[in-house]
């Protein structure tokens, strides 16, 4: 029977669960942050000692936590990789601009426990030696950012933040800095840019990676919300205790929000790998099923960027068998687990947790139409195959879409689409506004050329010039 | 054998330098190479294949701008040395590395190479990479290179020519942007040219230090616009229509006055102050249509002042000298001037005469005055001038030449001085014979009542003046672009420049004259090419004394002043 496995959603579900700290601390809030600022040096057999912060980064990497604002990129490895020999001070910023259309994830967790992610954003502080953080809260969210101001205050007032934590003598402020409504901004080196006022242009790779040069130059941890929330509960529980959750590249919870055709949209919280698409689109405990007399047509498993999956589709995984052999294996796309790496294997990803369900009552070429229109429109504009590319794909399929397509179109389409990802640009936006394009067009393709050649039959005129 | 393949081992390179492999050639380049700003940094893929003689074309990477990267024209293939588990390169059975290509290019204007990378330039992916940015660029360009300006200069259309596709497959409506934007007084802007590579932004903010340009809008409509209610107005504001790789910015200057391939290109330097800019100056049938700056990184980067730049239109006024002249000259004939100030000169009473040369006249004709001041026991010095110096390039010293002057022993010290002692000494008759060369000494306190007691005047000038107008002779003379020689620039570094248009009527380059007076006054004869004179000058001048005519090149070298 598949259920949901709440960690970071238990308080939230919970009847008469409020934002303000006193129900947090009757929850057993800030029992975390205690436990972390409490922690002693462990003596090593050598001789040396484990100091407590270092303890604390350990217990992630054990944990496995995978990011969870798109990239599912080791936490542990991230935060191991942040200069701490620079002299300079250290900075971390939660990134809470959460854009990816289909995903509802991080605003949840905001709106109804604030607290969890400032605990487990005051852990992360601690074990990176922080004391300036930042909440970058996309622009849209101007209640979650009254919430998040007002659980700040609270948290200030009572000595979790500001100077002198709890009698330790660790210092840490956080502030919060509201986006003015781009896309872009949740691109972490983007996002790093606008925090420090200027426009969101995503900084090249080298140089600057922020865990060396991020903000104002300075070592930059960027966490995403859900990563920020896990790490409290990590070190509640232990990182060992934290992996036996999920399997074992895809540990823990994970807040799946699945959107689109199915009767129960919403945010859920899975054991990641434990469930599989089918569960989520069909059981009762997730999405419920498809709406009467429809039929699945198409997923998008991770936010618009994602590469689409078509329903009935056979995908190829390497499985882990019980005596611990690898062996390749094909099955349903329904089948597969939802977890960073059997997505991945699929040929797609699980990004932001996002799941788009779409039966038959949608036109693809609508569907992809509009995906493209939202990437043109987000493009941050500086460099040139994404600027230009994402426009001129939009321009293209608003003319498919509205029956003006010409059968030489789709090749073209597809060309534009390819010369736009695999490392052309400064940043994995050319990726996540070619990948739909791609994927649709080549899974979808039937109902491409059935739309062209609809339009080619009632004007001829123009199916003859594109012959010519 | 083995000895060999130690040596060549890209991964054992001398200290301090890498082994790369461009399109399968090995080249040993530095570690580290100056960035924009002259800082050792990694050297990159871009400055190594340059090492190599090999171009990667680009639009957004300047070598004197910080790195955007934003253009993806530079994009290569390339792959590093394959470790194995124990972290060690793997080998090839006769020692050679195993090479890992990276699935992914990179752009080469910022990543750094590695011992051992492999370049890859000319693979047909990188070609396809260029021809897509190529397309990119263009799908949303006007495309109006029959009125453009920069066509003929124009990265657009070069890469274009040379890496891009023959026809266009975009068949959608263009983006439109403004395309007539009056940026500020000099600089006008055509959103639609341009290619938002953020040069122009990063010359303004980064070297010339005024946030002025910026990027509004966002996706394909982005455009560059000056901050709303401000206008683009530094001293620096043209160095952006010469970056701009398209003609997106334009002088309002030279726009629509020229096309770009009749200029003749001639080597110069600015006049206009005492840095001494390296320029060219493009001229067609003896009319300057722009000056230009030359890169020089021991004078000016690859920049120069809107002040200096547009400091040439005085050249062609209609007041110029043509002729000999004066009151004591019958007839406008050099033949005539020369001996008639000879002859006076050939009197004067050394004590009783003073020289006054322009710190605007080049090395060569100054040495020649001191040759003459030296054998008539003259006093000189020149006319200081002076404005406000800006963080850039722009000195105090508006004279090209005052470090020349000072060198010669023309100078007083300081320049100027000698002035108002020249006034007092012609007002109690001690001064009876006076040489002006190249300026008006009645707007430097010498007065016209002054000048009329003496019993002798020459004067020279490019311009009628308060001073010839009262000369017994007047020469004309030629503004440097007119002539050759050299300038001593403020920091004591001497460079040439060449004639790039020929002077109105029978003016001729002070040098001709000055040495023809020399050898008339003194019997001494000497060549009269600037080459000559320098020679002398460099023979007798320490300053000068370890430098040849052929050393100064086209950037100059510190003299040892
Ligand atoms: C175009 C683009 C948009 C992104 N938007 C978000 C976002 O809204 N929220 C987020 O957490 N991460 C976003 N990311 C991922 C971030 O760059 C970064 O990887 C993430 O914040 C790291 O946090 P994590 O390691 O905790 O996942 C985006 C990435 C790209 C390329
Ligand atoms: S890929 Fe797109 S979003 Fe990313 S930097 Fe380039 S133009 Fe901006
Ligand atoms: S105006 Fe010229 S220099 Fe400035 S961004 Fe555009 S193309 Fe580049
Ligand atoms: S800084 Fe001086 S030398 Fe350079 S362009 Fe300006 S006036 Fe001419
Ligand atoms: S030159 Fe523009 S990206 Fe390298």
């Amino acid at each position: 029977m598949p259920s949901e496995r709440h960690l970071i959603l238990k308080n939230i579900r919970k009847p008469g669960y409020s934002t303000d700290i006193e129900c947090y601390l009757r929850h057993g809030g800030y029992q975390a942050l205690r436990k972390a600022l409490a922690l002693q040096p462990v003596a090593q057999p050598d001789g040396t000692a484990i100091g407590p912060k270092e303890q604390i980064r350990r217990e992630v990497e054990i944990s496995g936590l995978r990011g969870r604002g798109g990239a599912g990129f080791s936490c542990g490895m991230k935060w191991s990789l942040v200069d701490r020999k620079s002299g300079k001070p250290i900075y971390l910023v939660c990134n809470a601009d959460e854009s990816e259309p289909g995903t509802f994830k991080d605003r949840q967790i905001i709106h109804r426990d604030p607290h969890q992610l400032i605990e487990g954003m005051i852990i992360a502080c601690y074990a990176n030696d922080v004391h300036l953080a930042f909440i970058y809260i996309r622009g849209e969210f101007i209640e979650g950012a009254r919430i998040l101001e007002r659980a700040l205050e609270e948290a200030r007032a009572a000595g979790f933040l500001g100077r002198n934590i709890l009698g330790t003598g660790y210092d840490l402020d956080i502030y919060i800095h509201r986006g003015a409504g781009a896309y872009i901004c949740g691109e972490e080196t983007g996002l790093i840019e606008s925090l420090e006022g200027k426009r969101p242009y995503p900084r090249i790779k080298p140089p600057y990676f922020p865990a060396v040069l991020g903000l104002y130059q300075c070592p930059t941890i960027v966490n995403n919300v859900e990563t920020l929330c896990a790490v409290k509960h990590i070190v509640d529980m232990g990182g060992a205790e934290y992996a036996r959750l999920g399997t074992p590249d895809n540990t823990g919870t994970r807040l799946v929000c699945i959107s689109g055709h199915v009767k129960r949209p919403g945010c859920y919280e899975i054991e990641v790998g434990k469930v599989t698409f089918r569960d989520l689109i069909f059981d009762e405990a997730f999405g419920g099923g498809l709406h009467d007399a429809r039929q699945l047509k198409a997923i998008i498993p991770g936010g618009v960027s994602a590469k689409v999956f078509r329903a009935g589709e056979k995908v190829r995984v390497t499985k882990r068998a019980a005596d611990g052999k690898m062996f390749e294996t094909e099955m349903d796309v329904l089948d597969l687990p939802y977890d960073f790496t059997s997505v991945s294997a699929a040929g797609s990803m699980s990004g932001s947790g996002a799941i788009i369900v779409l039966d038959d009552s949608a036109d693809m070429v609508e569907v992809l139409a509009n995906i493209s229109e939202f990437f043109a429109h987000e493009s941050c504009g500086q460099c040139t195959p994404c600027r230009e590319g994402s426009l001129w794909m939009a321009k293209i399929l608003r003319r498919l879409a509205k029956g003006n397509g010409q059968p030489a179109d789709l090749a073209l389409l597809l060309s534009v689409a390819d010369q736009i990802p695999g490392g052309r640009t400064i940043c994995a936006f050319g990726e996540a506004c070619s990948w739909p394009v791609q994927s649709l067009l080549v899974k979808f393709g039937d109902e491409f050329r059935a739309k062209v050649q609809a339009t080619a039959d009632k004007r001829p005129d123009r199916a003859f010039a594109e012959v010519q | 054998m083995k000895q060999s393949q130690q040596s060549n081992d890209p991964l054992a390179s001398p200290p301090g330098m890498i082994s790369v492999t461009v399109d399968g050639r090995t080249v040993l380049v530095p570690r580290t190479m100056p960035d924009w700003q002259g800082r050792q940094v990694p050297t990159t893929m871009l400055q190594a294949c340059e090492l190599a003689g090999v171009t990667v074309p680009h639009y957004c990477y300047h070598p004197k701008l910080p790195v955007a990267g934003n253009c993806r024209m530079c994009l290569v293939e390339y792959g590093v040395p394959a470790l194995g588990p124990d972290r060690k390169p793997v080998r090839q059975p006769d020692g050679s590395l195993v090479i890992k290509k990276s699935p992914r290019p990179a752009i080469a204007c910022a990543t750094p190479v590695s011992p051992g990378m492999e370049i890859y330039t000319s693979t047909p992916t990188v070609k396809l990479m260029r021809q897509s940015v190529l397309e990119f660029l263009l799908i949303n360009h006007p495309l109006d290179c029959p009125i453009c300006d920069q066509a003929g200069e124009c990265k657009l259309q070069e890469y274009s020519v040379e890496y891009g596709r023959a026809s266009s497959r975009f068949a959608e409506t263009k983006v439109h942007k403004n395309k007539q934007i009056d940026l500020g007084p000099r600089i006008m802007l055509d959103q639609e040219r341009c290619i938002l590579c953020s040069r122009c932004i990063r010359f303004t903010r980064d070297v010339v230090g005024d946030d002025a340009l910026g990027i509004i809008n966002r996706g394909s409509y982005s455009a560059i616009a000056a901050y709303p209610g401000t206008t683009f107005d530094n001293n620096y504001t043209l160095n952006t229509a010469d970056i701009c790789p398209v003609g997106a910015l334009t002088s309002k200057d030279f726009r629509f006055q020229m096309r770009v391939w009749f200029l003749k290109e001639t080597m110069s330097l600015c006049a206009s102050c005492g840095t001494g800019c390296n320029i060219v100056i493009g001229s067609r049938e003896n009319c300057i249509y722009r000056f230009t700056p030359r890169q020089n990184d021991a004078v000016n980067s690859c920049w120069m002042c809107d002040y200096g730049r547009l400091n040439y239109r005085w050249i062609e006024r209609t007041d110029r000298l043509t002729r000999p002249g004066g009151s004591k000259l019958t007839s406008p004939d050099w033949e005539d001037a020369i001996n008639g100030i000879a002859a006076a000169l050939k009197k004067a009473v050394p004590g009783h005469i003073a020289i006054v040369a322009s710190a605007r006249l080049t090395n060569e004709e100054l040495y020649l005055v001191r040759r003459l001041a030296q054998f008539l026991g003259a006093p000189t010095d020149c006319v200081p001038r002076s404005g406000p110096a800006d963080n850039l390039l722009l000195c105090a010293d508006r004279n090209p030449n005052t470090k020349g002057a000072q060198l010669l022993g023309i100078a007083a010290s300081p320049p100027g001085v000698n002035l108002p002692v020249f006034a007092r000494l012609i007002r109690n008759g001690t001064i009876r014979s006076l040489l002006v060369f190249g300026e008006d000494v009645t707007r430097h306190g010498i007065t016209a009542d002054d000048l009329a007691r003496l019993d002798f005047l020459a004067a020279s000038d490019i311009h009628t003046n308060g001073t010839t107008a009262v000369s017994h002779y007047f020469l004309p003379g030629c503004a440097h672009v007119e002539k050759r020689g050299s300038f001593t620039n403020v920091h004591g570094r001497i460079q040439r420049f060449e004639k790039a248009v020929d002077p109105p009527g029978l003016a001729r380059p002070e040098l001709h004259w000055l040495r023809e007076l020399v050898c008339r006054v003194t019997g001494q004869s000497m060549g009269g090419t600037v080459e000559s004179v320098f020679e002398a000058m460099r023979a007798e001048v320490p300053a000068f004394r370890n430098i040849a005519w052929a050393d100064l090149g086209d950037h100059g070298v510190a003299t040892h002043g």
